[in-house]
């Protein structure tokens, strides 16, 4: 997320040239080495959509896979092996036709992998193809299909008090499933978590655009004193770091709720919190959007009666829809990625962390257990991604506000 | 689950209620307590018009007053204040964080022992010099900070401003731009995940999952530890921003182009110029203040990075920034004073772009 | 009676004086047009009458009651402005009866006035319009709606034409000025800066120059009988000769003034003579630019087609009845 910084108020290039921003040009300024500039382009989106379609794609591929296997190898077989199960007891076997058999598959219930080659050793894994008899050194021999079913037969009682082991190498269908989803929501808790973010980002927008809407009314078309030093105190702080209020506030924070008897950390303090943070930008952004509505509207809503009171209820607020809209957007994305203020004025218990704060615990946790990484990921950015596509429009416009000269 | 979405619910409401009902009620009040009507006498009535237009504004303002001066005006003094205080914020001591942190300037360029490796006396005491050059890993964070501050907003400007032009030119620019403007919805968590799994690491004679490692192999190398390299990891820590931040710069770039009139560069045309001397010599001069605007926006945003190097390394094998070691020491190691000077560090180097952004801001009041 | 009184207003903006010392008594039904150059002030002075701006010193009254403290809404007055503002987000209805709703009328009152107001407009088939959705003219006839449904004992206009086409403007103006006919008791002030809009319509015309009212007076009383230079040249189009030098001394004046139509035209033997520079065939009558030697070239009206070209040698005498003369500092010497 940005923090534009100071531009001028020109009401024009607000409100039209954001809409075509995303749009194709209408001209064509240059007509040099056409395929050059298609391959260029190509190769830089490429490189910035990448990261994100590995991570998309890995979090829906089996977690076996996933594990040994690059992502954009998801569409070809892979080949698993070394594996080295164990046979069962030699109680196991049973006496068909005065030979003792053992049967069983090696492959358990996973129908996804063949076998190619196994052997009774490690490092033979790749002697004897699918379907071959092989001696074990524990006595017998046994038949393993391609489908996992052996057959181990030995004339005499099996006597071994260590089961033996077959290794084999097998290959695995290319195979896509939601069970990373299932177990990332379930086991982990990123279900509460989701709450939780939509318990803080909800309200926090809600409550800023509010606050920021009324005062950026007043700095824009109320008089009284002082107004021009309260919006250069709102410029001035655009650029204050966050990171320098957290320790301030959460004593304040601290000491006001020891007073009432109530923990410090909570809903209530993250949600004025992010407002707080959030205020100076959409105060600024959208005072330079009202700032630009026509001036004789409000002077006729003046003549025709309405007190500030209203004109900003009927006119400033419904004339300001794109921007609130912008504006919202902003905060909305910005409270829910965000991840210090709710650390600091959350805390990091199950019962109240975000997405954000749950992803970097099973970072912490589960650092390499990418089936539920990149999962747990997609999940947090599920949200963003959808407001992102669907109000892409109003997210530019908020952005061209805050920034184009 | 479900219990615990109703809760969420009530408690939205309830906190926008609360709002709504503040501001409706008081201009409710406002209205009643110095309403008018045909009855009174027209100074009377001119007199309370004269009153509410002078109250109002300030019901309008109330809140977002008191909240910019509790999270960010009050908290800027604080700071100051416990950054010259102890660990606990509870004994005054002066300077001495920052001289923690950067030590003694005199020390900074002389050395503890000469060339024998013996200690060097002080003369006027007698006692061997005690060197103090301030913390290693607040220097480091510092010199790591600098580093990002001239990679990432040069990149992310440069590569914005490419991407802009070119998919001005291509029938698909459009969907190109979305593609690359993508990343800004995503988290600094959400992008670090990413990344991580592009710097994957699976040792030699496997295969690889992460993709630059892919790379590396396919091209005949060894797969790396990346994030375990010194400066090369501060570098890949960079590029997430420059990955996160080159949307914007591309969009606000691209408005900014299209903004500069077609004439200027037929004229140039006419007057001979090629595509390239049109580019550096027309278009860049005429939206260079827009390119200072992105430029100057993301160094705000690289001073204030710290979910990336949170999550990607916590500042481990050398890549610490400023943002992080103040939360580390404030909120691990519980110390508010050195937490603090690092915090007034940071905003320190802030000051110049607030500074600048406020002459703009009352250049442009002037205007109106 | 007197509807609208303006005693001793100023106006500053910091150390700018907009308004200066204005006096003003304003008849009520009068229509009354302030004109001048622009930043003369003459909206600085109408948005002055609407309280919109609050004046420096002096006072303002309205039917005898002064209106300084008075908010704009209260004052009884109503204002077409410029660029209409029109309120886009409601329809021609919303847009008449947001201010009969603000005064707390009844719901079928306001039906009643808005409709009879877009009766006599003709708005009635669009009243569910949007504004974006009208013509200029239509839109400019909502904003004289808007004003007309309050009842006002002043009606204000600032420049309400100037963002319409030639055409519509003309028929605009004779829209506006049987409004005046219709409603023969309120007031109307109108700002224009084109002096044909005040020539036309006004009953009395306020000429305004750097926040100083130059010249009160009928349109023909300006034409006629200006009292100043700036208002001589100001009135009328083309705008009147101005001579000085060896030409104004013949008259014992320091400059002389003479209009387009007030000089005879004869092939030699005129006052002054001089070569025709240029000539402009209007149809009706055209107008002949005749370098005489005095610096700027004269004008010259005659009626119908030219008869002189570029090139000719031409002769012209001023109506001595019609010549005005001023003295050095501007003003007008009596005949």
């Amino acid at each position: 997320m940005s923090t534009p910084t100071m531009v001028d108020t020109d009401p024009d290039v607000r409100l039209s040239s954001p809409d075509e921003v995303l749009r194709p040009a209408r001209t064509r300024r240059f007509r040099p080495g056409r395929l050059v500039t298609h391959l260029i382009l190509f190769f830089m989106v490429a490189l910035w959509t990448l990261p994100t379609l590995g991570l998309l794609i890995s979090s829906v591929r089996d977690p076996d896979q996933l594990a040994i296997s690059g992502w954009w190898t998801s569409l070809a077989t892979s080949t698993i092996s070394d594996q080295s199960p164990r046979l069962p007891a030699a109680d196991a076997a049973v006496l068909e036709n005065g030979i003792y058999v053992i049967r069983g598959n090696l492959l358990g219930d996973d129908d996804n992998r063949t076998i190619a080659t196994f052997g009774g050793t490690a490092t033979t894994s790749g002697a004897n193809p699918a379907g071959a008899t092989i001696e074990l050194r524990a006595g017998g021999m046994i038949t393993v299909e391609a489908n996992g079913d052996y057959v181990w037969t030995s004339p005499t009682p099996f006597e071994y008090t260590t089961a033996p082991r077959i290794s084999y190498v097998a290959s695995m269908a290319p195979r896509f499933t939601t069970e990373n989803y299932s177990t990332v929501l379930s086991a982990n808790g990123i279900d509460r978590a989701f709450i939780n973010s939509a318990t803080v980002a909800i309200p926090a927008t809600i409550i800023s655009v509010m606050v920021a809407a009324f005062a950026a009314y007043a700095l824009a078309w109320m008089k009284f004193p002082g107004r021009t030093i309260f919006v250069i105190a709102v410029v001035a702080l655009l650029v204050v770091p966050l990171q320098m209020a957290l320790i301030p506030v959460l004593r304040l924070h601290n000491e006001i709720a020891s007073i009432f008897g109530v923990p410090g950390k909570g809903y209530f303090a993250v949600w004025l919190a992010h407002t707080g943070f959030g205020l100076p930008l959409a105060v600024y952004l959208l005072r330079n959007y009202m700032v630009g509505l026509p001036r004789e509207i409000m002077e006729s809503a003046r003549m025709d009666g309405a007190s500030h009171f209203q004109t900003f209820t009927t006119m400033v607020l419904p004339l300001s829809v794109p921007a609130l809209a912008s504006i919202a957007i902003f905060q909305f994305l910005w409270i829910w990625n965000d991840l210090l203020v709710a650390l600091v004025f959350l805390g990091s218990q199950d019962e109240y962390v975000v997405l954000t704060g749950k992803l970097v615990d099973l970072l912490g946790t589960y650092g390499e257990d990418w089936n539920l990484l990149t999962a747990g990921a997609f999940i947090s950015i599920l949200v963003p991604l959808i407001v992102f596509f669907s109000l892409q429009r109003y997210f530019v416009r908020g952005l061209l506000a805050g920034s184009v000269k | 689950m479900l219990d615990q979405a109703l809760y969420a619910i009530q408690i939205v409401a309830i906190a926008v209620l609360g709002f709504i009902a503040y501001y409706w009620g008081a201009n409710w009040v406002l209205d009643r307590s110095l309403a008018t009507n045909a009855t009174m006498s027209h100074e009377t009535i001119a007199r309370r018009d004269r009153r509410r237009t002078r109250i109002r504004p300030w019901i309008f303002l109330a809140p977002a007053l008191l909240l910019l001066a509790v999270y960010l005006v009050y908290p800027v003094f604080e700071t100051l204040r416990l950054s010259l205080y102890d660990r606990l914020g509870q004994n005054f001591v002066g300077l001495s964080n920052y001289q923690w942190a950067f030590g003694n300037p005199a020390d900074w360029f002389r050395s503890a022992t000469d060339a024998t490796g013996a200690p060097i006396i002080d003369a006027a005491t007698g006692l061997p010099i005690v060197l103090n050059q301030g913390d290693p890993t607040f220097w480091r964070s510092t010199l790591n900070n600098v580093a990002w501050l001239i990679i990432v907003p040069s990149l992310a400007t440069a590569f914005g401003l490419v991407i802009a032009v070119l998919a001005d030119r291509v029938w698909w620019g459009g969907i190109a731009k979305t593609l690359v403007f993508m990343p800004m919805a995503i988290s600094f968590v959400g992008a670090a995940v990413i990344w991580r799994f592009v710097y994957a690491y699976r040792a030699a004679g496997t295969d690889q999952i992460g993709l630059l490692n892919a790379l590396v192999v396919a091209f005949g190398g060894e797969p790396q530890v990346w994030l375990g390299i010194p400066w090369l990891n501060s570098l890949l820590l960079m590029i997430i921003l420059v990955w996160i931040q080159t949307g914007f710069a591309m969009v606000i770039l691209s408005a900014a182009l299209r903004g500069i009139p077609q004439e200027t560069l037929e004229a140039a045309r006419i007057d001979g110029a090629n595509e390239r001397q049109i580019f550096f010599g027309i278009m860049i001069p005429q939206i260079a203040g827009t390119i200072l605007v992105v430029w100057t926006t993301i160094t705000i945003i690289v001073l204030k990075v710290f979910d990336i190097v949170y999550a990607m390394t916590n500042g481990e094998n050398g890549t610490q920034v400023l943002a992080n070691l103040m939360y580390r020491w404030t909120f691990i190691s519980g110390d508010s004073g050195r937490g603090s000077a690092i915090a007034i560090v940071i905003m320190l180097a802030v000051l110049p772009i607030m500074i600048w952004n406020i002459r703009r801001a009352r250049a442009a009041e002037g205007a109106l | 009676m007197s509807s609208l009184k303006i005693t001793n207003v100023n106006k500053s903006y910091g150390n700018v004086h907009i308004l200066k010392d204005i006096n003003l008594d304003i008849q009520s039904g009068e229509f009354v047009v302030f004109v001048g150059p622009s930043g003369c002030g003459k909206s600085t002075l109408l948005r002055c009458i609407s309280g919109l701006e609050t004046i420096s010193s002096g006072t303002i009254s309205i039917d005898g009651r002064v209106v300084n403290d008075v908010a704009p809404s209260k004052r009884g007055i109503a204002m077409v402005f410029q660029s209409y503002a029109l309120y886009p987000h409601m329809n021609v209805y919303r847009n008449m009866a947001y201010g009969l709703k603000l005064m707390g009328m009844p719901k079928a009152q306001i039906k009643q006035k808005v409709e009879a107001a877009a009766e006599k407009l003709q708005l009635t088939n669009y009243l569910h319009r949007l504004p974006k959705a009208l013509s200029g003219g239509q839109r400019q006839r909502v904003a004289i709606g808007r004003a007309i449904v309050r009842d006002p004992k002043v009606f204000l206009f600032d420049e309400p034409l100037s963002n319409l086409d030639a055409a519509l403007r003309v028929q605009m103006r004779i829209e506006i000025s049987q409004l005046k006919d219709q409603l023969p008791n309120t007031t109307m002030v109108y700002v224009t800066h084109d002096q044909v809009e005040a020539m036309t319509m006004a009953d009395r015309i306020v000429v305004l120059k750097d926040g100083v009212v130059q010249q009160v007076g009928s349109p023909m009383e300006l034409y006629e009988k200006p009292q100043s230079m700036f208002v001589a040249g100001f009135i009328g189009s083309p705008k009147m000769n101005f001579l000085n030098a060896a030409f104004a001394d013949k008259f014992g004046a320091n400059v002389v003034g003479i209009r387009a139509e007030h000089l005879e035209v004869t092939p030699t033997g005129g006052a002054w003579s001089g070569k025709v520079i240029y000539s402009e065939n209007l149809g009706s009558d055209s107008y002949i630019y005749l370098d005489v030697g005095a610096g700027e070239p004269i004008i010259v009206r005659q009626s119908g087609k030219a008869s002189y070209h570029a090139g000719d040698t031409l002769s012209v005498t001023p109506r001595l009845e019609e010549l005005h003369r001023f003295d050095a500092s501007g003003n007008p010497m009596p005949h």
